[in-house]
Order: structure tokens, then sequence, then C-alpha cells
């Protein structure tokens, strides 16, 4: 006889259901929903009092509606009275409308948390079975304040029935993940402990759930578990088939009680005592066997359940990863079922395979069925299964299988699902990089890579092969050579041209020697893709172009030519027209030299850890690769030692090395400093520079710097608004976070710095802007170490022109070594005259005649200049006084005010004293 | 743990859904349709796991599901629970099921949505297997069954003969309804191997 007979639902459900079943269109559904809403919310707000038959009824309606996707924001308050009836089937329905619609309203919390103290006081176990129910379901920070203390009680009372103690324990388990603060450990922990001796073995499989979780947080609470499970597996793993009648499924002892003990152990190591240790080994190896054994049954419930068993204990095999021979087993096992005709089992084996692959003693094993695990890539159809695959590919790689795996993998590359291709992307990039004895083995491979799923190459990828074929010079030719080749494909993709453009544009000159890919042809190989590309490429081209000027002057006209064109001068796009009009002036202005050290072929970059495989980490989840990781290089450096000469070469590139930290990250802070000129002479502040950002600019992901790092040096200082005077301190403050910027400025003079810091070592210039229109004079500037300073930092100061003309700038190069830490700034002095102008105002003395003002000023000698003033009232003069060692220029400018009946006179000459004197002369003229 | 039990219908329909991790109703809707699409697209005969959709969290959490005849049983589970074991955990729920139905079809979900949740209270509470031994199951469903028939017959019988006052306008609906009289014709599911 049924449980459930099909004639007992409630009729005006069953009527309204076929109602929603019968509308022929969405909106005709919605209309019916609608409608019914508004009924059984009239019913509920009517004065009527319901009977309980009529709102369970509503009750599972609204049930109904939320199914079907409508949002139900009435009924809370109808299902929480429902609770408090004695009737059975009120109450129930009331809980599962309460676990299905949760409501956080505080107030209905309370009502709940109301009825539910009243049921677990009940003493009727179908009522608590309810009550904990609706906890376990709920779940709610309010719900373990109220019962987190009571819950345990229940579980571990002496009169509790089974199935209630099956609650509690599931209840208290949910109450601890959502609020372990709030549930106290206690003597109930050890009795909890107990349950695992239970006869029920129901109350047996939820203790277990209950402690595998409370074990995780504290092993030392729960540590006798430990026997308590080995003897309790032991038992059911040894026992007839028929001897636990209903917990057999299938022929399987207890198959679901198994999988939760074989878990709990794995949250410990292996038992120390030798007794349980040979106990559990016992256990490990009868699963072992029993799978060799012919299945009791044909029926795939029988061997999900044995299996489901089996790989369990595989899992706590490798957990434990101390016994050997267990470790082999295991893989045989596993190397069994990766070709076994149930597409499950195949999945699992690879899935457990992966982490087997990391372990020391079964390693060699996994390796030895890579041809299954390749084919199974190749042929599988599930890409669950394909890319189960491809991780124990990746974990299975080592030096000797490197070269196969990753050919293998591009392979599959040109064929996989979408939705896993970056992440095959990212892992054969890796391998590549950490297995590469041959580099050029390694640039095809990332060429490769980007020829075949260049959307899926992310920058971290062409990013990593720029710089591994920077640092390293014995692949850069043959770079060159390959990109160049991978160039000539009529359409390749777009990151491919970038990692041409930026080789080429280092290293094309290696390959200039041979006539079929000569300066020219590179040059028009690379321009021939250019207007297909995005503005990021072209940016980055352009920069090429510059590069090519440097390495193969023979083509400067060209190139030239191209920058000049209007869609580089005139392009639209900032970033482009920018770069096009400097490169071009640079071209054409800068010496041969001073091109060659500014389009310099780019330093090495700081060896530092891949950031691919942070980004698979990242993908993946944290654990996943990590751990694998870790692991496997603790086990290449046993394994293999130093015997592989490669080996030194590969990590050194793959590693973080913090001993050759060239970021500087680490370093002691260097200390600038610069005092400004003030009124009285100088007054002093202090400089400190962080070395934090100093590389930045090399990297090739910023191509802002990619060729010309220089360029961009001398309009630093005038980034600046000129006007304005800041405050010195504040100024210098800004240091601290940055290594470029002004460093004080007033009405007379700016100062920039530009600084760039190599471990202990640093740069630094200091720009000296003249904001006047006059010479400054005697200009000297001087870097002071105070006497407990000078044993920590070593200054070198190249000196500076002591002329400073009006409006121009002189930089003056530091350098800096760092030898200890310290405290203290050292001080920047500055002095300088500015006075070469003369100027006196005066009463005239004569009546204001332009014209007998102009004989005069030419019968002084000086060359009258007209209509060079912007005011024609004003004369302009101009001479030479010649001395036989010298020659002085003079100025000057007479500036009548016939209103006030006053000049202005102004001499400016190249020596102040000739300034001073003609002003004294020719102010008694006028 | 598990995170979430669903059922649909070929066709996406919900036919069952329980969350034992919280979601708003939105989000909730939308993982049932995330884990439709995801589902519904694989072949027959292809593995029973697959990666969780993004809305559930993605790579950590494993779908796990079987298909029987119109309908999907899909658990989504973290990385604490044997594939194997849910495997078999949903052929228990599926069986039991059948028991409690004789014969079990997608109307009898529909039409009895608390009994599917009560008899899945069973087996399932707060994320966790609670029995997974059928016989001890199916007991306590017929327990409830008898309580609530005894409930009916004392208290019930009131309540009903008011509610079919209530509808006597309708003559024409049958005193006790039965599935097979609403004429809907749906292919049941096979016996189970």
């Amino acid at each position: 006889m049924p449980a459930v007979s099909k004639g007992d639902g409630m009729r005006g459900l069953a009527v309204f259901i076929s109602d929603i079943r019968n509308c022929k269109s969405k909106e005709a559904e919605i209309k019916r929903i609608n409608k019914e809403l508004a009924n059984i919310r009239s019913k509920f707000k009517g004065d009527k009092a319901l009977d309980g038959y009529s709102k369970k009824k509503y009750v599972c309606k609204l049930l109904f509606i939320f199914l079907l996707g409508h949002d139900i924001d009435f009924g809370h308050m109808e299902a929480v009275n429902l609770l408090s009836s004695n009737r059975y089937t009120e109450k129930q329905i009331g809980y599962l409308f309460i676990s299905v619609l949760v409501n956080s309203n505080s107030e209905l919390i309370r009502l709940i948390n109301n009825a539910i103290k009243n049921d677990l006081a009940s003493r009727n176990p179908t009522f608590m079975g309810l009550a904990l129910h609706c906890i376990a379901n709920v779940g709610s920070r309010e719900m373990a304040e109220a019962f987190a203390g009571e819950i345990p009680k229940i579980l571990v009372a002496g009169d509790t029935m089974d199935s209630v103690k099956q609650s509690a324990a599931l209840c208290l388990l949910r109450l601890y993940r959502t609020s372990p603060d709030l549930v106290p450990m206690g003597d109930w922990t050890s009795r909890v402990v107990h349950l695992l001796n239970d006869q029920h073995l129901g109350v047996v499989t939820a203790a277990t759930s209950l402690i595998t979780t409370l074990a995780q947080k504290n092993p030392e609470e729960f540590k006798t578990s430990v026997s308590l499970a080995v003897s309790r597996l032991s038992r059911i793993v040894t026992s007839a088939s028929t001897d636990l009648q209903d917990y057999t499924y299938y022929f399987v002892p207890a198959p679901w009680l198994s999988v939760k003990l074989l878990r709990l152990l794995q949250c410990y190591p292996p038992p120390e005592d030798p007794a349980v240790r040979g106990r559990l080994t016992e256990c490990l190896e009868t699963i072992l066997n029993k799978a060799q054994e012919p299945p009791k049954s044909k029926k795939v419930q029988h061997s999900n359940a044995k299996n489901a068993v089996l790989f369990e204990a595989i899992s706590l095999i490798i957990h434990h990863d101390s016994e050997p021979n267990l470790l082999v087993r295991a893989c045989n096992q596993l190397g069994q079922f990766l070709q076994h005709r149930e597409t499950n089992l195949r999945y699992l084996a690879l899935e457990s395979m992966c982490t087997l692959a990391s372990s020391e003693f079964s390693h060699e094993a996994v390796k030895t069925h890579i041809e299954t695990v390749i084919n199974a890539l190749k042929t599988e159809r599930d890409v669950s299964v394909r890319q189960r695959a491809v991780d124990l590919l990746y974990a299975m790689c080592d030096r000797s299988n490197a070269q196969q795996i990753v050919a293998e993998m591009l392979n599959y590359l040109e064929t996989a699902d979408y939705s896993i291709r970056e992440e095959i992307v990212l892992k054969v990039a890796i391998l590549a990089e950490k297995y590469a004895v041959d580099y050029t083995w390694y640039v095809d491979t990332i060429l490769n890579l980007i020829r075949i799923a260049g959307d899926y190459v992310s920058e971290e990828v062409w990013y990593r092969v720029i710089q591994i074929v920077i640092n390293r010079d014995d692949v850069q030719g043959y770079a060159a050579k390959t990109v160049f080749e991978a160039l000539q494909a009529p359409a390749c993709h777009e990151n491919l041209v970038k990692v041409g453009g930026y080789i080429l544009g280092e290293f094309g000159n290696l390959i200039a020697g041979d006539p079929r890919s000569s300066p020219l042809i590179q040059f028009n190989l690379l321009h021939s893709k250019f207007h297909l590309c995005s503005v990021p490429t072209r940016a980055l081209l352009l920069s090429t172009y510059i590069k090519f000027v440097n390495l193969f002057p023979e083509i400067k006209t060209t190139i030239q030519d191209v920058l000049r064109s209007d869609s580089q001068l005139k392009n639209a796009d900032v970033e482009l027209q920018q770069r096009a009009v400097e490169y071009l002036r640079l071209s054409t202005i800068a010496s041969t030299d001073i091109l060659a050290t500014v389009l310099e072929e780019m330093p090495p970059f700081p060896e530092r850890e891949s950031s691919i495989l942070a980004k698979l980490k990242k993908k993946k989840g944290p654990g996943t690769v990590t751990d694998l990781e870790e692991i496997k290089k603790e086990r290449s450096s046993d394994m293999n030692g130093s015997a592989e000469p490669a080996s030194v070469n590969a990590s050194a590139v793959s590693t973080p090395s913090p001993s050759a930290d060239l970021l500087g990250l680490g370093a002691a802070p260097l200390t600038n400093s610069a005092p400004p000129p003030s009124s009285s002479g100088s007054l002093l502040v202090d400089v400190f520079s962080d070395s934090a950002s100093a590389v930045a600019p090399l990297a090739p992901g910023s191509d802002d710097n990619f060729a010309s790092p220089d360029l961009a040096s001398s309009e630093v200082v005038s980034e600046e608004p000129a006007d304005t005077v800041h405050d010195a301190d504040e100024l210098f403050h800004k240091f601290v976070c940055k290594n470029n910027g002004v460093l004080f400025e007033n009405q007379l003079l700016q100062i920039g710095l530009k600084s760039e810091f190599r471990q202990n070592l640093g740069r630094m210039f200091i720009f000296y802007g003249n904001k006047t229109s006059t010479q400054f004079l005697n200009f000297t500037p001087t870097v002071i170490c105070s006497d407990d300073l000078q044993p920590s930092l070593n200054l070198q100061t190249k000196p500076v022109d002591p002329t400073v003309d009006g409006g121009a700038q002189v930089q003056q190069v530091v350098n800096i070594e760092c030898v200890s830490d310290f405290m203290e700034a050292p001080i920047l002095n500055i002095q300088f005259s500015p006075k070469q102008e003369v100027q006196n105002i005066f009463k005239a003395k004569h009546p204001m005649d332009a014209e007998i003002t102009k004989a005069k000023i030419i019968g002084f000698g000086s060359a009258l200049l007209e209509e060079v003033d912007p005011n024609p009232a004003n004369f302009v003069g101009a001479g030479i006084i010649h001395t036989k060692t010298t020659q002085i220029g003079c100025l000057l400018r007479l500036e009548p005010n016939l209103q006030a009946q006053m000049y202005r006179l102004t001499l400016r000459t190249s020596k102040e004293a000739v300034s001073q004197r003609l002003c004294e002369l020719l102010s008694e003229q006028f | 743990m598990i995170k979430a039990i669903l059922i649909f219908n070929n066709h996406g329909k919900p036919r069952l859904s329980k969350f034992y991790q919280r979601y708003s109703e939105d989000t909730q809707q939308q993982i049932i349709r995330e884990t439709f699409h995801l589902v519904s697209k694989r072949d027959e005969n292809v593995c029973n796991f697959l990666e969780g959709g993004l809305l559930i969290g993605g790579s950590d959490n494993k779908l796990i599901y079987r298909h029987y005849a119109t309908l999907y049983f899909v658990f989504c589970v973290d990385s604490s629970e044997s594939e194997l074991g849910i495997l078999d955990l949903i052929q228990v729920f599926v069986e039991t099921l059948d028991k409690c139905f004789e014969n079990v079809c997608e109307l009898d979900l529909i039409f009895h949505v608390d009994k599917v949740h009560n008899i899945l209270a069973e087996m399932v509470m707060g994320g966790m297997v609670l029995e997974t031994n059928m016989n001890e199951i199916v007991t306590q469903i017929d327990a409830q069954n008898k309580l609530e028939k005894s409930e009916a017959g004392l208290a019930g019988a009131p309540a009903r003969a008011v509610s079919a006052v209530k509808n006597m306008n309708l003559p024409e609906i049958p005193r006790n309804i039965n599935i097979g009289d609403i004429s809907i014709k749906v292919p049941n599911l096979p016996t189970f191997k």
C-alpha cells in the first residue's frame, strides 16, 4: 500500500494547480495567480477566523505559487499561527512554510522561536523532530542564540529517542556552521564522541557528520574519535553483507556511514597507537581487496555504493601519505578505473589521481598512466571528464615528460571547449616556463599558444614571454627570428603583433644581417599589421618604430615619413598623436648618441614569481594549485636534486628570489633632500623618498614608458602649476610615496626631482627652473650630509653650470648609495644671485621729448630698436661694450610716464657691475 | 554539505527547490535557471558530475544529477560530500518517492509538494544526510500519514464538511480528487531496475 494515497489531497489546492496547468500563456498564468493571491489575502484578512484545514490549504497554495517563482510577501503570520496548533498536519505545514520562505523579520523570529521552544519541551518526538528541522533549515543567528545551549542536552540525554538524536546532531552541526561562537564546547563533547558506538546506525551517521565538522576546528577535543571510528569502520567492513540489515544497500554494508567515517579520519594524521593503526591498515586493505572481487550484483547502485567507499578509502590513503604499499595499490586501482566503461568512475579516478600525483611515493606510479590520460583528453565525450584529464596532466608533469604533455595540451587546445581554454592556456604557459631546459622551446610554445588560442592568452602570458626573452640573451636571436617568421602569416593574432613588435624593437638587429629580414622588410612587415590593430597595440608599434630609428639608421627617413603622415600626426587618439609627434621630433633633433642612450635596449627585468601562476591560483580558487605546487617543488628538489644542470636556470625564473629583489620593495628607504632658496639664502627642507615604485616604467605592460622613459623627465617639473607657491613641507612629504615631482617652488625658482633606485643604489635628477626672465649667476646648489648621516649615506653630486638663463632649467645628477639605514635627511643648499638687471625710476629732468630722447640714446652709442617694445612710447636700445678681455652685451629700456613726469630705466648686461654703472650714468641724462 | 536540492522537468519547470544555504528569492530562481541550462544541454550517458554554476559558488561546488524520464534531480554539494554517495542518495530519494506514491510520476510531485518536502526532510536536514535507510524513511512517512488520518477522522471532518459546502456551486468536482480523473496524460516513470 502506498504511503501517500493519491486521493487525500486538498480539493481547492488540486483545482488551483489544475487551473494553472491549463493556462495557455504566461499572462493567463500570472492572472490566475494574482487572482488566487488576492483571494488568499482577503481570506487571511477577513474577520472570520479560518479553521486549520483552510489555513493549511492556503499555505500550500502559497508554497506552490512560490515554487513557480513568484514572491510571496504575506502569509508568514498565518504560518506562525499554525505552529502553535496541536494538530500535527497543521503544525507540519506551518513549519514547512517557514523553512521554505524564511523571513528575517525579527518579530516573527521571536514568535517562531517561542513555538519551537514549546515543541522541544513537548517530549513528543514528532513535534521535537519538526522543531529541530526548522532550526536546522533556517539556522539563523537568533535561533543559535536561543537554542545552541539546549540542543547538546537533547543530543546526549539518555532518554532521547534515536530519531530525535539524529535530528539533534545535525541541528547542532548547522548551528555550529552558522554561529560557531555560540555553540559552547563542554562535557557533552566526550559523550557525543561515544555516539560513534551507538546501536542505531542512523544516529552514528549523524554523529559522525557532526564530529567531523567539530574536529576540524577543535582536533584536540575530539582526538578520541579516531580509535572509535576505526573500530566502527572495522566492524562494518568485515561484516557479512546481511549483518546490518536495513543499512545494507545493494549488498554493500552501510556505505554512507563508511564514507563518513573515512572522512572523519581525514581530519587527523595516521593514528599513533600501533594497534589502531594496524587495524585501520587492515580495513583499507580489505576495502581495496573487495574492489577486486566479482560484483555481488550487476546493478549500478551496487557498484556505486562499493566505489563510493573505495574512493573515500583512497582519499584517506593519500591524505595519510605514509604507507607506500597502500599508495601504489591505490594508484593501480585508479589506473583500472581510468579505463572503466562507467564515465563516472573515469571522472573520479582522474580527480583522485591529481592528488595522488603530488605524493612522493606514488608520483612515478601516476606517471605510468600518461598515455591513458592523454587518450582521455582526445576521446572523452564529456567536457567535465576532459577537464579532469587536463588537471591530471598538469599535476603529473615534471621535467621528464613536460615536452610531451605540453605538446598534447597544445594539440587539445585546437579543439578544446571554449569554457576551459583560458585555463589550459595558463597551464601550458606555466609548464613551458617551469620545465624549459631549452628556451627556444619555451618561445615556440608560447607563440603556438598565441597562434592557436590568441583570444585566451591573457596579458600576463605575453608580458611573461617578453620578460624572459629580455632576461636571457641566449634566446633573443632565436626569438627575433621566430616572431619574424610567425608575423609572415597573413592573419595573425594581435597578441602576436604585440610580442613581435616588442621583440623586434629590441632585438631586430640580431636578424637584420639576413637579407630576408633586413631592417626595411622588418619594418614593412610590422607596419602592414599596424592599421588592423587596436590603439594600445599601435602605440606599442610606434615605440618599436622609434627603436628602429636607433637600431637601423638606414631606414630612419622611411620611419620619419610614416610618423609625419597625417594619419599619425593628426590622429584622433591623443596618445597616438603624442607619440608620433614626440618620436618624430626626437628622431629629428637628437644626436646619434642621445638616441642610442634614450632608446637603449631594455635592462633585464627583476626576477620574480610568474604572475601567470598567481592568475591560475585565482582562477582555480585557493588551495588547489598552491598545495600541489608547493609539494611538487619540494619533491622535485628531493628527487632530482641538482643533478640536472638546467634546474638552476628554470627555478631562477619561476620562483621568487628575495635576495635578488631588484624591485627594491624590501630595501631600506633612501633619502633625498633639497632646500629651497628664500630671501635670506637657504631655508632647509627635508626630503624623504621611498624606493617602492622605482622599476615600474620598465615593465612591458606600461607601454607609456616603453621606449623612452627619459622623454618624460623634462616635463615632470612643469606639470605643477607654475604660479602657486607650495608649502615646502607639504611638497616634501609627497616624496614619501612617489619619486617624481616638484620639491619646491617660489616666485624665483622651481625645483623638481626625478629619482630611481636599484637595491641600495639610487640616482636622482634635480631640475632647477629659473622662473624669472633674468639670468641667475653663481648658481651653486650643494647637497650636505651631516656628520651623523655621512657614514650611512654616500652622495656624489655633479657640479652645475653656474649661470641659469631666465626661463631655463638646469639638471643636476646625484648618485646615491645607501650604506645603512638612517633617519635624518640630507640638506640641499642653494645660492645664486639673480641681479644682472638694474632698474631705476626717476623724475624727468628735461622736457619729455621723444626725438631728443632718441638722439641721446643713439648718441650714447647704442642702437635704437624701433617697434620692439609692444608699447610704442618706450625706447629700447642695445649695444656691446668691448674690452680687451671680454665683450659685454648691454640692453636698455626707457619707459616714460608723461602724466607723472617720470622715467623707468632698466639695464641688463652680462655683468652686474656694468649694468649698475650704465644705469647711474643714464639716469642723469633724461 | 548539500547546498541545494532541485527538481525540474525537461522544460526547466521547477517541481521542487530546497536551499540549505541562504539565497534571495531572486537568486534562487536564477540558480534554478542556470542549473537547468547547465544540466539539460548535456548528453545522456555522460558523467553525472559537473562543476557548479557561478551563482551557486562556481568550481568549489559540484552538481550531481540524475535524469529520470521527464525529471532532473540535481544536488548541489561542496567538496565534503562523496560524489557517488550523493548519486546513491538521489536513487534512495527517488525509490522512496516511488514507494510512497506508487509509481511516482511528475504529477505526484506537482500536486503533493508538501509530501515531497516531508519525504525529503526525513532524508536530508540542514544540508546533511539524516537517514539513508529507505525502510526507516518509509516507516516515518507512514507514521505521519496515520497521524494525519487520525486527525482528519476526528477533527478534520467538520472542516471538510464546511469546505464541501463552500464548494457547492461546483458539483461536478468529484468528492475525492483522483489524479487519474484530470485528463492530462503524463508518461509514468520507468520502473526502477
